[in-house]
């Protein structure tokens, strides 16, 4: 950014192209966490009790399988876009701002791959 | 015009729009209403859920996939009271996320900017996210 030009001062500082598909992802994240949540909600609510026995035994067929890994991979996903917004909104230098988003991603691969793990893990009886 | 009065007008025209300009009003002077609280309601309830609510969402996960012993270390913290508290907290971020994030929905749609409206849903918003935490711990509780 220079400081002689009209064009100099203001290029980079304009939009960044990529934030209706930010904002839609936001959205059909949304979307994803209601109905995956509401599962896991009505689920917990009908469970006879939570022993490790009865858990791993609901956790661990097919439909509950796929609904638990959909939420992690969901939740993780509309987590990272909604603290990328708050890193934008509080973190104002450009080293500190690109150094959090980028811990950030990693901390959400991170958090996919072990929940999805841990659910393929107990669902294919590879647990205790 | 001499070339330092034509340097000067230069460098004027270059500082055009950067000093002086009226900055946009912060929080303090705005008088509070229902709807801006809703909006930092919903940021503080997805952020806290982003730390707190995933992470025990993996321990949980982690816990049924360590078999029982790490599971029966993950009930004995959650059935502590201050595991309690964190239940409970994730599970009222949650509906008060949810309620206020289907209110965002409306809005994308362009609906609910009437004075009245938006006011009436900024209120209802997070009192329905207090009323569905009660009822989801009623359910598991008394059941």
């Amino acid at each position: 950014m220079g400081n002689g030009t009209s064009i100099g001062r203001v290029r980079g500082l304009g939009s960044a192209k990529g934030g209706v598909h930010h904002w839609l992802l936001q959205r059909f994240t949304a979307i994803g966490n209601l109905l995956s949540v509401l599962f896991l909600i009505v689920s917990l609510v009908l469970l006879p009790d939570y022993s490790y026995g009865t858990m791993v035994e609901w956790i661990a067929r097919p439909v509950p399988a796929v609904a638990m890994i959909l939420l992690v991979v969901t939740t993780f996903w509309h987590a990272r876009l909604g603290l990328q917004v708050l890193v934008e909104d509080y973190l104002h230098d450009h080293a500190n701002k690109f150094a959090a988003i980028a811990a950030l991603n990693l901390a959400a691969c991170g958090g996919i791959a072990f929940g999805v793990f841990c659910i393929v893990r107990i669902a294919l009886g590879a647990h205790a | 015009m001499t070339l330092p009065q034509a340097r000067g007008f230069v460098s004027a025209m270059a500082n055009a729009g950067t000093k002086n300009r009226p900055l946009s009003p912060h929080l303090q002077i705005w008088k509070w209403g229902p709807h801006m609280f809703v909006s930092i309601l919903h940021r503080v309830t997805g952020d806290g859920m982003a730390f707190a609510g995933l992470a025990v969402l993996l321990w949980w996960l982690g816990a049924l996939a360590g078999g029982p012993a790490s599971y029966a270390t993950f009930t004995w913290a959650m059935t502590t009271p201050i595991g309690y508290l964190v239940l409970v907290g994730i599970s009222w971020a949650f509906f008060s996320h949810m309620a206020s994030g289907i209110r965002h929905f409306f809005l994308d749609v362009g609906a609910g900017f009437e004075l009245q409206a938006n006011r009436l849903w900024s209120i209802l918003c997070p009192v329905l996210g207090v009323v569905l935490t009660v009822a989801f711990w009623a359910l598991l509780l008394l059941r």
